[in-house]
Order: structure tokens, then sequence, then C-alpha cells
């Protein structure tokens, strides 16, 4: 892990204070290692965003940074009162409970008419106002969420899989979002991707995650990558593409082998359904080294 | 017939329901968003054994009740931990089994030579309500609402997603236990009332009809108690008028509402459509 330890120090935002911290989190399910020896900050003002394969331990890395799951070893530290908002996949409105927009973003506060139509003029869905949460489009409640999340004003702002189902275009206008609310009120925000390749062009690091952290870093300037502006146009405008520089491969069954080349990381191979780092049931203990 | 209400039995009867309405209908509302309507039938047929255990004690029935039913929430809350057995799973373990102790305490008082019916407790006795039993009723009403409006915000929250709860700082593990507890209450006031077992119907029904009128959780709680009141009046002039047994009348009664409003609201689609 001298990597992340050289990410910490040399991190640009390094200015911003210590929202929270994780140190040596180990994690198992079932047997099964689920996160090993992951260490990461998160600071003001900064984006992070976690990639990795499926199976790879974002969701249950994200659950325990949250408190939502506990870590079998490891430190979490707190900013003192820490403020999250936590912006989940999806959620599911039973269909018996009836509940306007309005409603849903005031469950856990007492918040005007007035300020939930403006958070929600925030991520442009003001018009959602007195729908009920049952009529809203998937894209839309994730602006829903995010609004929900931002009344609290948090310090800190969690998104898992933000984009998943969008396209690119939309997937653009909410990273545009978010670039937004962090420019404007200064929080750290923690966005899991499940594209392993397109990250946010506003991500200050990316974090590359299967069990534990592959590699990590900036992402790298879109303007250096033609092929993708070609293919993409403007649309890729808040996007930015994230090369792997793992320092070691996976062999079939998940263990870790040292890399001859340094560049070459066999997430890249475009195959994300068939992935063989997927399966890593076997994973075995003697990584220390790498 | 209006006179009826002048019989001091049946002013009882009608305090005695509306007392169940007031907080059947809130909480029904929050056993229909969370699912929990066979918890509410697990706590109804350990009833059975609460009133059968305070006969033997020589207790009034109505403590019983109250009592089994919190041992079952405990029960159900440190078994949930568990996690290796869904909750659905365990309420039918713990379900017959206080069923069955139950009926085996019954039969056991009355080898002893107890005269008493079970009918009474499976379908209610609400003509027979004692001023010590209103008493008693209005004394927990009291309680559940007080404890209710406190944590009602936290159950909306709850029922919408736990982890967003979670994370917005609801005690989601207190909040669903201390909700656990109020419902075994519920089922204690109703035993009187509607009887073992047709207290579920009165947690489930005004609140189904209540969430066709409801546009936000806390309407929905208001309006369900207003539809539960209802159908105690309705079903108590039922039961009067027609000589009904008043448990069962009650539950129609809710029954023929929710029906008629779904009938209404069909036609409102229908040619707004």
């Amino acid at each position: 892990m001298n990597t992340s330890v050289a990410e910490k120090l040399e991190g640009h935002n390094s200015a911003g204070e210590l929202l929270l911290q994780a140190s040596a989190i180990s994690y198992r399910r079932h047997g099964k290692n689920i996160l090993d020896n992951i260490s990461l900050d998160i600071r003001e003002r900064e984006i992070i965003t976690l990639i990795g394969p499926n199976g790879a331990g974002k969701t249950s890395l994200v659950r325990i940074l949250l408190g939502l799951a506990r870590a079998g070893s490891g430190k979490i530290t707190r900013h003192k009162k820490l403020r999250i908002g936590y912006v989940p996949q999806r959620i599911h409105i039973p269909d018996v409970m009836p509940l306007r927009v309005l409603d849903f973003l005031n469950v856990s506060g007492n918040y005007s008419e007035d300020e939930c139509r403006q958070i929600l003029a925030e991520v442009s869905c003001d018009y959602l106002l007195s729908a009920p949460m049952q009529t809203v489009s998937g894209g839309e409640m994730q602006r829903v969420l995010l609004a929900r999340a931002l009344l609290k004003q948090p310090q800190l702002l969690v998104l898992d899989e933000p984009a998943s189902g969008m396209d690119v275009v939309g997937q653009q206008a909410l990273y545009e979002t978010l670039r937004e609310i962090r420019d404007k009120k200064g929080c750290g925000i923690l966005l899991v991707s499940h594209d392993l390749h397109l990250v946010m062009a506003a991500t200050d690091r990316v974090i590359c995650l299967n069990t534990h952290v592959c590699c990590t870093g900036r992402p790298d300037d879109v303007t250096a990558n033609p092929e993708y502006l070609k293919l993409f146009g403007h649309a890729i405008d808040g996007l930015a593409l994230y090369e792997h520089h793992h320092d070691h491969e996976h062999d079939l069954h998940g263990n870790i082998i040292a890399s001859e080349h340094c560049i070459h990381c066999e997430h890249n191979e475009g195959r994300p359904d068939k992935d063989v780092d997927k399966r890593s049931d076997s994973t075995s203990p003697d990584r220390g080294g790498q | 017939m209006l006179s009826l209400f002048s019989d001091s039995f049946v002013l009882y009867a009608l305090a005695a329901g509306l007392a169940l309405a007031l907080v059947a209908g809130p909480l029904g509302s929050v056993v229909v968003w969370r699912r929990m309507a066979y918890f509410g039938d697990t706590l109804a047929h350990a009833a059975l054994l609460g009133v059968a255990l305070a006969i033997a004690a020589e207790q009034l029935p109505m403590l019983g009740v109250g009592l089994i039913g919190i041992i079952i929430a405990v029960l159900l809350f440190l078994l949930e931990k568990q996690k290796s057995l869904s909750s659905d799973t365990l309420l039918g373990i713990l379900s017959h089994t206080a069923l069955a102790l139950g009926l085996i305490v019954f039969a056991s008082i009355q080898a002893r030579g107890f005269n008493i019916s079970l009918m009474a407790y499976l379908f209610g006795d609400l003509l027979a309500v004692t001023p010590r039993d209103l008493v008693l009723m209005f004394a927990s009403v009291v309680v559940i609402l007080a404890v209710f409006s406190r944590i009602m915000n936290a159950l909306i929250s709850i029922s919408i997603n736990e982890d967003l709860a979670r994370v917005d700082g609801v005690a989601v593990e207190t909040v669903r236990f201390v909700f656990m507890i109020l419902l075994a209450l519920v089922v204690a006031v109703a035993l009187k009332v509607v009887g073992v077992l047709l207290i579920t119907a009165l947690l489930i029904i005004p609140a189904a009809t209540a969430r066709l009128y409801a546009r936000s959780p806390k309407q929905m709680v208001l309006l369900s108690a207003i539809v539960a009141s209802l159908a105690v009046v309705l079903g108590l002039l039922a039961s009067l008028q027609w000589d009904w047994p008043t448990g069962p009348a009650i539950v129609v009664a809710a029954a023929g509402l929710f029906f008629v409003s779904r009938l209404l609201f069909a036609r409102v689609v229908a040619g707004g459509g």
C-alpha cells in the first residue's frame, strides 16, 4: 500500500480538511475476502472515484465508510460530527406508501416548501416537487436522491453508481451538477462508478479496487485521447479516461502475480461480463509484498 | 336507533372501539408500509396464550396479552439478529408455538373447572366492556400515541429505506423494536373489541382504505384513524341493529368502506382516463 501513502502526501487537495480516514480495512463474508487492507483518505473539496469490476468490493467498502456495515479489521476515523449525504444506487418506494417528492425530501428534517423547491432547482428537477415518488423516472430519481442528500448541507457526499443506467449525455449532465456542487459547497465527494474507463473529469483521484487497491491516481487528460474524442464528441466534456497502472496482475483465480508490463492491466480487456477477476474466491493470502 | 346509545354498555362499547381505532389506524399504516401483517398475526396468535395464562393467574386477560406480546416482540427482535432464518420463517415458528401452547393452557384451565368461553376471546366481546377495561385501554392508548408521535418520522424514514435512515442518524434497530412493542400493546387493547382472530384486520383494512385518499404518509396515518373510527361506529350500529357479533361487524364495516372506496376510485380513474 505504499502508493496510497504517497498519494496522500502529494494529493493537491491536501489543504482541505480531512473528512474521513480509513486505515487497513479488511472485510470477509462467508469465508471470502471482500476487502483486504484498504486505506484511503477523503478530504474537503476532493472528488474521489472508486472503480472496479463487479464483485470487487466497492459497495462493501462504501457501506463500511458510511457506517452501514462493520469492517472485520481496520479503523475508520470520521471528522467530528461529519454530515454525510448518501445517494444510494436506487431505492424502491412501496406503492402502498403515498409519498410525494416533497415528503421524501422532508423525511429526516423539517424543511420549508421553498427550501425543497430551491434544492430541487439546483439539480434541475423543481418540476417534480409534488409528484408522487412512484412516478419519478430512474434518472430523475438519482437527482431527487441527490437533492435529499444536499438538503443536509453535507460535508461529504457519497454516491453509489449514480450513472448506472444513464447514457453518456446523462452522465455528463450529472457529473457537471456534481462538479458545480463541489465548487459551490466545497464538500468532498466519493463516487462509485461501474465504468472502468470513463470517469468524471473533475475527479481528483481514482481508486481502482479489486478486493485490494489495485492502483490509484489522477485520471488522464481526455485531450490525450483523440480517438475517444472522435467517438463521443462534446458529450465527453464531463468525462475523462482513467489509465490503469497496476504493478501486478491477477491469474485466473484472482491471485496476484507480478506484472512484467506495468501498464498492462487485465481489467482493460473490455470484457467486464467475463472478467476473470470476479472469480477471486480462492484468493490466497500471500500478497503482502504487493 | 340513537336511543340505543343511551345505554351505558353501548357507550362503553363505543368508547372502547374508538380507543382501538385511534391506535390501530395509525400503527396499521406503518404495518402496511413495512409489510408487517404477519407479525400482527403472530401477536394475535400469541395473544391466546396471554389470555390463557392471565386467566390461570387470575389476572386481567389484557395484561397477559400485553405481556406475551412484548415477549414475542423481544424474541423476534433477538432471533432476527441471527440472520440465519428469514423473518417470516421465524414468525411462523413463534406464531404457531404460541398458539399451540395457548390451546394447551386453555385445555388445562378448563380441566381445572374454569368455565370460560374461547369464543369471547377469539372474536371479542365489545358489549361486555367494563369501566375498568376502559381505563386500562385509554391509558394504553395515551402511552401508545405519545410514543408513536415521537417516532413517527423515524418510522416513515425506515419504511422508505433503512440505509438512508441510518445514514441520516436514525437509530433503526431501536425504532423497529419500539414499534414492535407498541404493536403488542395495540393487540392488548384490541382483545375485547375485535378479539385475537380479527386484530390484524383492523390494522390493515383502514390503512389500505386511507391509502386511496392520502397524498402523504402523515395524511395516511391521520385518515387511517378516521376510517377505523368510522368502521367502529358503523360496525357497532350494525351489531345492535341486526344482532351481529360486534367484532366481526366492525371488521365487515371496515371491509365495506375499503371496497366502496376502491369502486369510487376505479370510477374516478376510468372517468379521468
